[in-house]
This record gives structure tokens, sequence and C-alpha cells, in this order.
């Protein structure tokens, strides 16, 4: 084993880090967005509202992300002239755009799924409180039902979007050169195969260790109340 | 004063405040009735609540005390029957399918903030301080500023007697002071009348005593409360009206003398007999 190789290049392999946690961050942030309003789609009493989301998050979880990917990167391709048509054919033939769209689609029929639970475990208690005191609608859903949600889906949402992270090296598989990608090309190159994924390996490592350490302060940070309660009581 | 309930009707549909307040009636509810499914809880129940009332509602369990109070504040729809606060009449509609609704969600919210509900449990939100519980609702339903929330908020738990403890989370404090913050809580909305239900009950019987306490100063201060409660010693010499249920329906009422001392009912007899 020869990691000089490996240091030669590893300008390149940070790139392709740097890309790879760029992507996970772009497709979590749009994800979370699209999370909330389908996780109370799929709680509406209303069937018209929930069953559509409801097959969404059915589809989304059922099936490979892999084939999501070539589904929309290469399956596209014979819609090309309905897609032109549209105007939409410029994203479309774009490797970006097609594996952000599948991250994104993929981590909010996850993440609906947690916050659908998280919502459905918020006490009862807190929201006859909230109601009690002439909060309803969209006032008791954001000020009551969602702070307290995401308090109890946080742990289960960290998980997620670790699985998110590792899950951007599949977006390799379509030219884009994220850390799995630049790996692959440059043991292409090298031959040093053992190498380069031990790295990468290791990188992929150092982000996720990164992300558990951001959700462990966030989670102590919102679950204050919680935590002072544990100590308060042993002490 | 015999026959003002006929004259009222119209004059509180017409002009909710105009009337004068000594002829107001606080709280009017009649001829309540609430099934849970084939299970009818409440069967028609009527009950007026005077400005600077305190009225006690006893009787034993499944007697329908908390689901009456929790209809009054449409905790739970009721299947028919009317609801006046202040005034007020809350409109019900029947939607497709039958079931009973409120016809103006913004008109039931209007009318809770006049409502202040302490409840068995508490139901503080245990992720905000106490001082952020108190001023939650103040801000973002009755849209008054921070500072002013924040003093009210600071006056209120002094009164309640747990200032020191505005930065704590509720699960820090004991059950006693949990109670009394949330009382702190519902008064914060300045209401028009407190429903308290069961609010002892789920304390251990040393923290009974400090909730009481600060419920009598409440109703020495005026305050209209309707309050369910199996504290038969505060029933009897804080109220100004006690209400036995039995069934669903009220089985006797009166001044706290004429129930406690010389019930008409057997039931209620037992039943007191058997509470003390």
């Amino acid at each position: 084993m020869d990691f000089s190789i490996v240091w030669q290049y590893f300008p390149m392999l940070l790139e392709g880090a740097w890309v790879t946690l760029w992507i996970t961050v772009v497709s979590l942030l749009i994800g979370l967005g699209l999370a909330i309003p389908l996780s109370v789609a799929r709680l509406s009493k209303n069937r018209f509202v929930s069953s559509p989301a409801y097959l969404f998050v059915l589809y989304f979880r059922g099936t490979p992300l892999l084939v999501q990917i070539f589904l929309i990167y290469y399956g596209s391709g014979q819609f090309r002239h309905e897609l032109s048509d549209l105007g939409l054919w410029g994203f479309f033939r774009d490797p970006w755009f097609c594996g952000i769209l599948a991250l994104v689609l993929n981590t909010t029929a996850y993440s609906a799924e947690i916050f659908r639970g998280a919502i459905s475990a918020v006490p009862r208690n807190d929201i006859e409180a909230g109601r009690a005191c002439g909060m309803s609608g969209l006032l008791l859903f954001r000020r009551i039902t969602m702070p307290k949600a995401f308090r109890i889906g946080l742990p289960a949402y960290g998980n997620e979007v670790i699985f998110l992270l590792q899950a951007t090296s599949l977006v390799s598989t379509i030219t884009i050169l994220d850390l799995t990608g630049i790996s692959r090309q440059l043991i292409s190159k090298t031959f040093a195969v053992y190498e380069f994924y031990l790295t990468a390996a290791a990188m992929y490592l150092v982000m996720t260790y990164l992300l558990v350490y951001i959700f462990r302060v966030w989670e102590k940070r919102m679950n204050g109340h919680l935590k002072e309660r544990l100590t308060s009581k042993t002490s | 004063m015999l026959d003002h309930n006929m004259g009222h009707k119209i004059n509180y549909e017409n002009s909710p405040t105009a009337f004068g307040s000594m002829m107001t009636l606080a709280l009017s509810i009649t001829d309540l009735h609430k099934s849970f499914n084939e299970n009818e809880v409440i069967k028609g129940m009527s009950l007026e609540a005077n400005q600077g009332d305190v009225i006690s509602l006893i009787g034993a369990s499944g007697s329908g005390k908390s689901t009456f109070l929790r209809c009054i504040n449409l905790l739970e729809t009721p299947n028919s029957g009317e609801v006046r606060v202040d005034g007020e009449l809350i409109a019900m509609k029947t939607d497709s399918k039958g079931h009973r609704m409120p016809a103006d969600q913004k008109q039931v919210d209007r009318i809770r903030t006049k409502l202040g509900m302490v409840f068995q449990t508490f139901n503080l939100w245990s992720h905000m301080t106490i001082l952020q519980n108190i001023m939650e609702a103040p801000i973002h339903v009755l849209g008054q500023s921070k500072s002013e929330a924040h003093e009210k908020a600071m006056k209120l738990l002094d009164k309640v007697g747990i200032a020191d403890k505005a930065h704590q989370y509720p699960d820090h404090l004991s059950g006693g002071q949990q109670q009394r913050a949330a009382i702190a809580r519902a008064l914060a909305m300045d209401p028009e009348v407190m429903l308290f239900d069961e609010p002892t009950s789920a304390l251990d019987p040393e923290l009974v005593g400090e909730v009481l306490k600060v419920m009598r100063q409440l109703a020495d201060e005026g305050r209209t409360m309707i309050v369910v409660t199996h504290e038969m010693s505060f029933a009897r010499e804080v109220s100004s009206k006690v209400v036995f249920l039995h069934q669903g329906l009220i089985e006797e009422q009166g001044t706290p003398e004429e129930v406690f001392q010389n019930p008409k009912s057997e039931r209620c007899r037992k039943f007191l007999a058997s509470s003390y």
C-alpha cells in the first residue's frame, strides 16, 4: 500500500468531499421544506389530500434510490420532446439536477414519515392547552404542534440525515464527481483501489461524525427541559 | 329579576356588551346534550353563572362533570344545546355527515380567550419555561407586546407564589407549583370566567392546599369560576352555588348550605355521606 499517491491527489478528494457535502445539505434543506407540508397532508382527514401523500411516500420508500436516480436521469430521455416542449429538457439533461431531484424526493418521503409519527406523538394535552387559550389552525400548528413534534422527531431525523449523506454516493453513477465519483476516477487512473476507497471511507466517516455532532448539540439545546430534569433528579 | 331570562335572549344577540354589568350573565348553558357514540353522557343540562359566581360541580366519577365543563369551551362538541359566554351565543352547525361543529372557528377561538381553563393534569407545555408558558398566548393570540406580557406574567407568578420559578421548566416543579403556574397561564388572558377541571385531583395530598389557597384568593377577588371538584370543603366554603350531577343530569343544586346541610335528593345525600 502506498498512501503517498493519495496525498498527491488529496486536493481533488477534498473537492469531491465538498461536492458530497453540498449535495447533502441542498437536498436536506429542500427535502425538509417539502416534508413538513407532506407529513401534514398524510395526516389530513380528507382522503383527496392524504392519499396522494401516502402514494408518494409509498413509492419513494418502496423503491431503491438507485432505480429512482436512473429513472429520472436516463428515463427522462425517452420524453425528450415532451420535456423540450415544456422547456424542461435543460433541467433533465443535467445530471446535477436529476441527482439532486432524486435525493430530494427520496429524503422528503422518509422525513415526512418521521414527522408524521412525531406529529402524532405530540401529547393531546399540549394541543388542548393551546386550543383552550384560543389557538387553532396554523397558529396552533406553528406555535405548539410543530415545535414539540420537531423535538420528538429530531433523533430519527438525524438518522435520516446521515443516511442521506451516504446515499449521495449513488449520484456518482450519473457522472457527478462527488467523493465517490472522484475516487473512482482516480482509481481508474492509478489502480490504487484500496488506498483511495479507504481514504474516501475515512472522509465519509469524518463528515458523518460532523453531522452526528451537530445533531447532538442541537438535540441538547432543543431538549434542555428533559436533560436538566434527569440531572437534577440524579443529583 | 325572576323573568329576566326571557328578556335577555333578544338583548344579548343584538348587543352582547350593551347590557348593564349587573344583569350580564357571565355564562349561560341551555339544555346541553353530549354523547360519545351511543353513550349519552350529558342528558340535557342547563346552568347559569352571574359575574362573581363560584359554582362547584360535584358528583361521582362518570356523572358527566368534566365533560360538561369541557363542552363549555368546546373542547368537547355538544350534540345540542346553547352555550353563551358574556351574552354571546356560540354558533354551531351540522355538517353533511351530521356531525355538530362550530360554525365559526374564529368565534370559538375568541370566546376561548374569555374562558381560562385549568386542567387536571396541568397541561403546561413542557418544552417552554414557566414564563414562556404564561407569555405564549397573550403574545401570539392577544397580540400583546413582549414587555407587556412579561410584566403581566411576572405579576401573576408573584400572585400565585412562584415568581422564583419563572425560568424553570415545568418538569422541575412540584405538581402544586405546576398547577399554580397553569392557573397563572389562564389568568394571563384576562378571562371572564375560569374553568377548573378537577384541579387538585392529580396532586399529592400535601400539595392540594397550596392550589386551593390560590383558588380561594381568586374567588375572594370576585372571579367567576366553574369548578369541577372532589374537594368538598372547598365546595362548601368557597362556592356561591353547588351543583350535584348524577348520570348526566343535575340532580340537585343550591347554595352550599342547602346542598350540604339539607340535600333534597337521596342520591346527593348518599354521595355526600360517602365523600367524608
